[in-house]
């Protein structure tokens, strides 16, 4: 019997698992797949839980119900990988020796980070809502919140969903006008990057948004330090941002295991062929979701898409055939702006988001880059696409791997 | 792309400025550049960041970020702001010739 190791059942590696499950002849291969937590967090539901939309509920289920039978499930943490030796050690000292490895260990916010993030304030004024913990922490403290100055702060690209921080924006000034509290509120938003949003057509539509909505934009502020005492946010370059409550979008870093097996780079990513998959490290290890460094999004709708082009790629490389350079980049994501509203944008490696339908020409139903209600829909369904169909490995209708220039106003 | 004269040299660039060719590069256009962006003079520590850059651009083709050039111990980020205000990798790549550092999705 050979080995085929997937390390973590998060969005990545669980789809991976079903997807292998149906291709690999189980009479040659066992599959087996490790992950140390015991709850699978519906991530892109984090964002709702602040504003009371989502409660802790619709975002957990447990991690082995989605993975098929027929797959090994360990629950226990990873303490190496040895790559050279085609060997795993699990923290209790277990070893799973392999013959193709898959890591899908993920990234993770990692306020240390950054200097006095994680001070006085943390979890009093600032807050994260990257986890489940600092989500549902911001929206005990929303709930009596009387107004000053609001201020979410992104760290450092790449994050994990980089449209997340201007769609929480977008639901704060909903929430807060909700309230009635709107005109007691100044929202900032600080950012490295040159303006809102890395892809440019993108970041123009929504630019206006943020003046729309009355949200400062800064950009370009690469922040040294976050001082706690006296509520102040501080870039290299001296500028200074006030807060009275803070969110912040710390830095994102793939897992420790990585860092320690020597196989990531300064922010514990993995080296990986763009198109193939394959790590540049070793033939028989591939990488899929946040854990790669490949320049495509670290989403949910990217880790599906990949999973298309790895499934083939591991049955290739069982046969001893050439890789498909097939993975796009493509990436598809709903950005909720508020008022029952939302925009979908579409792209990959070398095509921007334009205006156009989506999934099908003329008819749609969601529109790319303009704002619609149907979009807004078509997000809240996402979670019951991604519980029952996407975390399964089954495909979705009408949309391909691919990136598809069709309906699209493409300059 | 436009050609562009700067310090007595016709060169290729974008329409941000930044040259498209390393090859038409040279200390004078370095120069005429970091004036454009409102650095007067470069110092050593100036050059020594520039030619770490291009080190590192012809090493790895691509650019370093911020976290990696206070990593790689070639400046920090305080003296790197303080050498080039404002937007330390993106003046001083536009001053070394190579491209605008892209920040990744």
């Amino acid at each position: 019997m050979k080995n085929l190791l997937i390390l973590g059942a998060g969005t990545a590696g669980t789809m991976m698992a079903n997807h292998l499950n149906r291709k690999l002849n189980k009479k040659e291969w066992k599959i087996t797949i490790v992950d140390q937590h015991k709850t699978h967090y519906y991530q892109p539901g984090f964002l709702f839980i602040p504003f009371d939309i989502y409660k802790e509920k619709d975002v957990i289920k447990t991690k082995k119900q989605f993975i098929p039978k027929g797959v090994d499930y360990i629950q226990e943490a990873i303490e190496l990988i040895e790559h050279d030796k085609n060997n795993v050690i699990l923290n209790n000292g277990k070893n799973l020796p392999y013959d193709i490895l898959i890591i899908a260990t993920g990234s993770k916010i990692v306020p240390d980070e950054i200097d006095g993030l994680k001070g006085e304030g943390w979890f009093k004024d600032v807050f994260d809502f990257y986890t489940l913990e600092g989500a549902s922490a911001l929206r005990d403290k929303l709930e009596n919140w009387k107004g000053g100055k609001f201020v979410v702060h992104m760290a450092e690209m790449p994050i994990k969903c980089p449209v997340a921080p201007l769609e929480f924006c977008f639901l704060a000034d909903w929430y807060f006008t909700k309230k009635g509290i709107r005109d007691k509120v100044e929202m900032t938003y600080i950012t490295p990057l040159t303006g809102a949003f890395t892809k440019q057509n993108c970041s123009n539509v929504l630019g206006y948004l943020m003046d729309d909505k009355k949200i400062n934009l800064v950009p370009d502020f690469d922040v040294e330090l976050v001082d706690e005492k006296d509520n102040f946010v501080q870039s290299y370059d001296e500028q200074k941002i006030r807060y009275d409550l803070l969110v912040s979008i710390p830095t994102n870093m793939g897992d420790d295991v990585i860092a320690r097996s020597g196989l990531g780079d300064d922010l514990n990513f993995i080296p990986t062929h763009k198109h193939t998959l394959q790590s540049k490290k070793k033939e028989n290890i591939f990488v899929i979701g946040d854990a790669t460094d490949v320049p495509a999004s670290k989403a949910g709708s990217v880790a599906h898409f990949q999973a298309e082009t790895l499934t083939k790629n591991i049955v290739n490389f069982i046969n001893g055939k050439e890789l498909v350079k097939e993975f796009d980049g493509h990436a598809n994501c709903f950005i909720e702006s508020g008022f029952g509203k939302a925009f979908l944008i579409d792209f990959n490696y070398d095509v921007e988001p334009v205006e156009g339908t989506f999934p099908l020409p003329i008819v749609g139903p969601f529109s790319l880059l303009k704002e619609s209600r149907i979009n807004h829909m078509g997000k809240l369904a996402f979670k019951y696409i991604y519980w029952y169909m996407l975390l399964r490995g089954l495909p979705m209708p009408g949309i391909s791997a691919q990136m598809t220039k069709v309906g699209k106003k493409i300059k | 792309m436009a050609t562009k004269e700067i310090a007595g040299n016709k060169v290729n660039v974008n329409e941000e400025g930044y040259l498209l060719e390393f090859n038409q590069w040279n200390e004078a256009i370095a120069e005429a550049i970091a004036k454009e962006e409102g650095i007067d003079e470069l110092t050593e520590r100036h050059w020594e960041v520039i030619k770490y850059l291009q080190k590192y651009f012809e090493e790895n083709d691509a650019m370093p970020s911020i976290r990696k050039m206070k990593k790689s111990g070639a400046v920090d980020t305080k003296e790197f702001y303080s050498l080039f205000p404002g937007g330390p990798l993106k003046k001083s790549s536009k001053i070394a010739g190579l491209k605008k550092p892209e920040s990744c999705i």
